[in-house]
């Protein structure tokens, strides 16, 4: 009887949608905070995002982030070179859960299979893209006190303007 | 708040108590209202005290609505960066730099919640400490400007204990390294030798290992030999000269085959000098400093080591009652020491303390109650110097004339002490003081000592010295060789032998500075003179010669080193930095710099200490003594053949040298384990170490061995605290900034756990020969404190008083904190804050010559004519005339020297 009843179901699931897809040829959803390639993203206004802090590689449990800052006449800091050895990644998040600029996302790109593991290796240019990503408002550099050009003392969010330091009146 | 309560017997104490918890987070929520939110770009992130104290106190989101208060920045020259905002108004920059470093272009500024820390305006900051600035603040406002050049983050520095390289005071650091570069130096604490503090040469010097003129590959005539078959080449060259010795000795002792020779060096470490001895012999080994200065540093060893004057810790200088600097320009030839006398100026015990019964720890009573003291810090030097402005009375003489100050003072006090003298009356009149003084020195100094004045200024001059210093109980001496006078290294020496000794000493401590950073150490080792390896090779009795981390040019006239390098057929230079000397050599092998190889250096005071490897170099650099191991063992000698690790060489030079030995010990050896671990030199968070490399290869190289150290280039290891001289960072758990200094030290402000690192190789015997029996007898019943009388008969004759002739000026040398060191120079920032070559004059002597500021002025000195701008230098003594010393494209002169003006009306 039970036999019976097994090629029922199996009989029955012929009419049932399929959850296997024919990938390539058709692509699976993955919703936008799936854990894949990551990028770095610029802010709003299309600077870069990325302060080179280094939070994100030592952050990083197998340290596949490696980075140098720098930065530019006007005292605004980036990543000189920035290099992720995803042939290392875990894909854990943890590097844009340290992310204080929301710079570094992952993305539901998984599509990073590679013939050579030195392929694998990703710098700056490639890690680069030209919008804001997941999160679309935030700017660090219009938070934080820290002049940078287009951007004086006292200009930030919720900022007093500068303090004359030679004045005396209480 | 308790930090400010006297502690009371019965008194308790709480820091735990949920009430104090809660006030300091409230204290931190506080602190933070107006904080600019830029953790991210800010510098000290990862090592700030205030984020330390904010994660500690729980303080996570913000709930003061308002503004924030903002601040604009500063300007502040090459070392230190400024970013207001970020201040939390606590002050110890001010109370550091100001205070303690005797700064006079900074302050608070404003009023209220509107403090301002800084300059009144843009411009580089003046005192040769300000690089501190950079560990008191406990915030961002003040950071290292070279780190931020090539910015890391403390976590991923890979970091060692190493030993300041830039002078011969022998301050502790902490070097970090990243991506091959050596990117910082922070402090080491040494309670007996810096401290919390370092110099700004010290602290900035360190890009001259990255710079361009370091060599990385060895340099041959024309043929690209590989390092391995350079060496056997030059090993060949080295046996066969050898081999020829051997032949010649054996048949004929007295006919000498050409020979090799090595010139040591004083920036090289111990082991690299004990080596290249090793490898030529004793008789054919030669220090390679100047040859004055060899005099120099060779007496003041001997003097160290015949005491009874003790050279001065740290503690003993903070402990004194009277300091005395004879005829050095602390400031620049040992700024740390400078640092430690304004620090004791400010902080050395007073009656009035007592009396009013003021704490130590009350900075701010402690400082009132100085300002109204009059100050203990007596100066006779040949200019003006920084530390003029707090020293009692200063007295400005030619070297000759600051010798015969010193015997004067030596005489004035024997005469007092009263041991030899007990008939006279306590006030003695002018002539017996004269007469007293004749007695104890075979030529006494006259009542006319001084060149600048009339003799009875001269002479009320001395008596206030003398009055200060026989009033002293616990005085210390400071004297050294940058004058260039023997006269007045002996002449100190004497005084502190007539001065009392905090116990068990038997004489006041004396301080003698040497130029470099092993120049002790060197001195200790032994080896002949310049002139004399110069004179062998005029002889033809040089094949080769090996010189290590010198450049000869630095070390005599230009002429004698040429004919020296030609003389010598086949030249090898080991050196890690581009010098002259090299392009006359046959072979150039690129040798690990201070940073690069783990070493023993000897500081000013004899003590010797381990600086350790803090990066590997790319091949084929390596220490200086493992290519002289390398030669030897291509040389078939059996000198040196074996030593496969520095411990070797220890091991060996401790069995040569029992007086040398213990600097085999100061530190544990590369085999010392913490619990069968080694001491990682990378912090548990070092991070990219799969991605570092990766554009090179994605293959993670095998962390490369350390065998010279207990010391590993690695995050594995043991993670608590190691032995003081392997701290490679001070960092606990929760306490990322340098405030972290305080669990390694036995209590706040205390020596490091397990002692100060560093051994002293010479101590003075602890029972004082030369003390007359009857001397001691005497002491024992003055109620002052025991007053060593050294036995006048032994003290030196005063050299001839200085008489300014009428067209011939003495040249002393001026040293420069930035400019007179060699490898310092080749760091940019430190660089750019050197004087260009100048010739100093007295404004009187500048008038009757017809100079004037920055106009040049042909001179001649020791057959060498130079046009140099004139720097009139008030306090310089009548006659005499100031060279800067050491500067790089300045040619070699011995100084003191006498310096004739050339005329120049014909053809103007
Ligand atoms: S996802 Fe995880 S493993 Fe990958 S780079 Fe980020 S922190 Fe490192
Ligand atoms: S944590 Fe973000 S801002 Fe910081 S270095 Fe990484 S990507 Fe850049
Ligand atoms: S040390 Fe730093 S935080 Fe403290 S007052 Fe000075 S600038 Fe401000
Ligand atoms: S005083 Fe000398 S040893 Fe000390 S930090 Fe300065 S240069 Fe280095």
């Amino acid at each position: 009887m039970s036999y019976l009843r097994g090629l029922w179901i199996v009989f029955l699931h012929l009419f049932r949608r399929s959850d296997t897809v024919q990938y390539p040829k058709e692509m699976t959803y993955l919703p936008p905070r799936f854990r894949g390639r990551i990028i770095l993203s610029r802010d709003p206004d299309g600077g870069e995002r990325c302060v080179a802090c280094y939070l994100c590689a030592v952050a990083c449990p197998v340290d596949c982030i490696a980075l140098q800052a720098t930065e530019d006449e006007s005292g605004r800091r980036y990543p000189a070179w920035f290099r992720i050895n995803f042939s290392r990644c875990i894909y854990c998040g943890f590097c844009e859960e340290a992310c204080p600029t929301y710079a570094i996302q992952l993305t539901p790109d998984t599509e990073m299979s590679e013939y050579a593991r030195a392929s694998m290796v990703y710098e700056k240019e490639d890690l680069q893209i030209a919008g804001t990503g997941k999160y679309h408002d935030y700017n660090f550099y219009r938070v934080a006190g820290l002049s940078i050009g287009g951007k004086g003392k006292g200009e930030a969010e919720n900022e007093a303007p500068p303090v004359d330091s030679k004045r005396l009146l209480p | 708040m308790a930090c400010l309560t006297r502690p009371r017997e019965g008194n308790r104490v709480a820091i735990s108590d949920e009430e104090a918890v809660r006030f300091r987070a409230t204290v931190i929520e506080l602190l933070m209202i107006s904080h600019p939110h830029d953790c991210p770009v800010c510098d000290e992130g990862g090592e700030c005290h205030l984020q330390d104290m904010t994660v500690m106190t729980g303080h996570v989101y913000r709930r003061y609505p308002y503004r924030k208060r903002t601040f604009e920045n500063h300007d502040l020259g090459p070392f230190v960066t400024h970013e207001m905002n970020r201040c939390i108004q606590c002050y110890r920059c001010l109370r550091f730099y100001v205070d303690y470093a005797g700064g006079h272009d900074f302050d608070a500024f404003g009023l209220r919640n509107e403090v301002y820390f800084g300059r009144l305006r843009d411009g580089a900051l003046d005192s040769e400490f300000s690089g501190n600035l950079v560990e008191v603040c406990p915030v961002g406002v003040f950071d290292d400007k070279t780190l931020a050049a090539h910015y890391t983050r403390k976590w991923d520095l890979q970091t060692a204990p190493a030993v300041c390289a830039f002078c011969g005071r022998g301050c502790n650091t902490i070097a970090g390294e990243r991506y091959g570069e050596l990117r910082r130096v922070l402090n080491r604490f040494n309670g007996e030798v810096n401290g919390y503090f370092l110099c700004d040469r010290g602290r900035y010097a360190y890009e001259s290992v990255n710079g361009a003129e370091r060599v990385r590959k060895p340099i041959v005539g024309l043929s690209g030999l590989s390092a391995s078959e350079l060496v056997r080449g030059l090993g060949a060259r080295l046996e066969s000269a050898l081999g020829e010795r051997r032949v010649a000795v054996g048949a004929r002792p007295r006919v000498a085959r050409p020979r090799p020779v090595g010139i040591g060096s004083p920036r090289a470490s111990l082991e690299a000098n004990f080596a290249l001895k090793r490898l030529v012999g004793a008789e054919r080994f030669f220090l390679g400093l100047a040859d004055g200065e060899q005099t120099l540093v060779e007496r003041a060893a001997e003097l160290l080591r015949e005491g009874p004057s003790p050279a001065p810790t740290l503690h003993d200088i903070e402990a004194a009652d009277l300091v005395l600097v004879l005829g050095e320009d602390l400031t620049n030839t040992a700024p740390m020491l400078d640092f430690s006398v304004r620090r004791w100026a400010r902080l050395r015990p007073t009656v009035a303390e007592e009396r009013l019964g003021i704490a130590r720890w009350n900075d701010a009573g402690v400082g009132a109650v100085k300002k109204e003291e009059p100050s203990a810090l007596w100066l006779a030097t040949t200019h003006a110097g920084k530390l003029d402005e707090i020293a009692a009375e200063t007295f400005h003489a030619a070297p000759d004339d600051l010798a015969r100050f010193a015997l004067a003072l030596a005489a004035a006090l024997d005469s007092k002490g009263g041991s030899r003298t007990a008939g006279e009356p306590p006030q003695k009149s002018r002539s017996a003081k004269a007469r007293s003084a004749k007695r104890s020195a075979a030529d006494g100094p006259s009542a006319s000592l001084t060149a600048d004045g009339p003799a009875s200024d001269g002479d009320a001059r001395l008596e206030r010295f003398a009055a200060a210093l026989r009033a002293a109980r616990r005085p210390v001496v400071i004297s050294g060789v940058s004058c260039g006078s023997l006269a007045l290294l002996e002449a100190a020496a004497a005084l502190a032998r007539a001065l009392p000794g905090p116990p068990p000493a038997a004489a006041a401590p004396l301080a003698l500075v040497v130029p470099e950073v092993n120049s002790m150490g060197l001195v200790l080792l032994g080896g002949g003179r310049l002139s004399e390896a110069f004179r062998l090779a005029a002889e033809g009795d040089v094949e080769v010669a090996l010189v290590i981390e010198n450049d000869l040019y630095r070390r005599a006239p230009a002429a004698q080193v040429e004919a020296f390098l030609k003389a010598s057929r086949t030249a090898i230079v080991i050196d890690h930095v581009k010098t002259a000397t090299m392009a006359a050599a046959a072979a150039v092998l690129p040798a690990a710099s201070w940073a690069e190889a783990t070493g023993t250096f000897v500081s000013h005071e004899g003590r010797a200490q381990r600086s350790f490897q803090v990066m590997v170099p790319p091949r084929p650099v390596q220490p200086t003594w493992r290519w002289l191991s390398a030669l030897a063992s291509a040389a078939r000698l059996p000198a040196g053949q074996n030593w496969l690790r520095l411990d070797d060489v220890l091991a060996e030079l401790a069995r040569e040298r029992p007086d040398l030995a213990p600097a085999a010990l100061v530190a544990p050896n590369a085999d010392a384990r913490v619990a069968d671990m080694k001491i990682p030199r990378q912090a548990s968070r070092y991070s990219g170490r799969t991605a570092m490399h990766a554009d090179v290869s994605v293959f993670e190289p095998t962390p490369p061995d350390d065998h010279d150290a207990p010391l590993s280039f690695s995050m594995e290891g043991y993670r608590d605290e190691p032995p003081a001289p392997l701290v490679t960072r001070f960092h606990a758990p929760r306490w990322n900034s340098v405030q972290a200094l305080n669990k390694f030290q036995q209590e706040v402000g205390g020596p490091l756990r397990g002692g100060d690192p560093g051994v002293r190789l010479i101590e003075p015997p602890a029972v004082p020969t030369s003390i007359p029996a009857a001397a001691q007898s005497s002491t024992a019943v003055t109620p002052s404190p025991p007053r060593p009388a050294a036995a006048p008969s032994s003290r030196p004759a005063p050299p001839p008083a200085f008489r300014p002739a009428l067209d011939r000026l003495l040249a002393v040398p001026l040293h420069h904190i930035y400019g007179s060191e060699e490898l310092s120079m080749l760091s940019p920032p430190v660089a750019g804050r050197a004087p260009a070559a100048y010739v100093a004059l007295n404004a009187l002597d500048a008038e009757r010559l017809g100079a004037r500021e920055g106009r040049p002025l042909k001179v001649t000195l020791d057959e060498l004519h130079l046009s140099l701008p004139v720097r009139i230098v008030a306090s310089l003594p009548e006659g005499v005339a100031g060279l800067p010393v050491g500067l790089p494209g300045q040619p070699f002169v011995a100084l003191p020297a006498e310096l004739e003006i050339e005329h120049e009306d014909g053809h103007a």
